[in-house]
């Protein structure tokens, strides 16, 4: 458990070692992945990655919160979030210690 | 949108690029969001969202069926936290 960040710069990086495309090719493709999916999220569609986890839009209805500096009572409004779920194979291999 | 149409959707925007590099090129991305994940590290996409793993303790379980006692063991969880950019794109 080292800790690091890892950040589009390494995912660029990779890509430009594995596929032999331009480092500025490469940072630009990565970005379109990021984009493409973002892009589906935004029209509420779900977005499913086989082997890593898929990525859905839930609605959350209105409800009341607090502002926990002053107690005052606001409104959160509706919105739609994120969820993400990852696949069976991602989960077992953030548990992998060595074994299988 | 599955893995296969992302795919073709960049090889549509991409026509000098060879599908099996576009496919490489996807399978990598997140083959490296993984392995970093496996190593406790974090994945920061600005604007898109954080991947990073939580750790769940070990806790006492019950089969469902049966009403078994289990021990379930540590585990750790994949997460994700959208970004603060595509929360807004969200939420316009």
């Amino acid at each position: 458990m080292s800790g690091n960040t890892i950040t589009r710069a390494q995912l660029s990086e990779a890509v430009y070692e594995e596929v032999g495309l331009s480092r500025n090719e490469s940072a630009n493709l990565v970005e379109a992945v990021l984009d493409e999916m973002a892009k589906s999220l935004i029209d509420g569609e779900t977005v499913k990655i086989s082997s890593f986890g898929s990525f859905a839009i839930r609605h959350k209805s209105q409800r009341m919160g607090r502002n926990p500096k002053t107690g005052e009572e606001v409104p959160i409004l509706p919105r739609r979030v994120i969820i993400f779920k990852p696949s069976h194979v991602l989960k077992n291999r953030v548990n992998l210690k060595g074994d299988s | 949108m599955t893995k296969s149409e992302l795919i073709l959707k960049l090889a549509d925007a991409n026509p000098h690029l060879y599908q099996r590099d576009i496919e490489t090129l996807v399978a990598t991305v997140f083959e490296e969001i993984t392995h970093a994940l496996e190593h406790g590290d974090r994945v920061e996409l600005r604007g898109f969202g954080a991947f990073s793993t939580k750790q769940r303790d070990a806790r006492t379980g019950r089969n469902p069926r049966t009403g078994d006692s289990v021990e379930v063991t540590e585990k750790n969880i994949p997460f994700f936290k959208t970004g603060k950019q595509l929360r807004e794109k969200l939420n316009p």
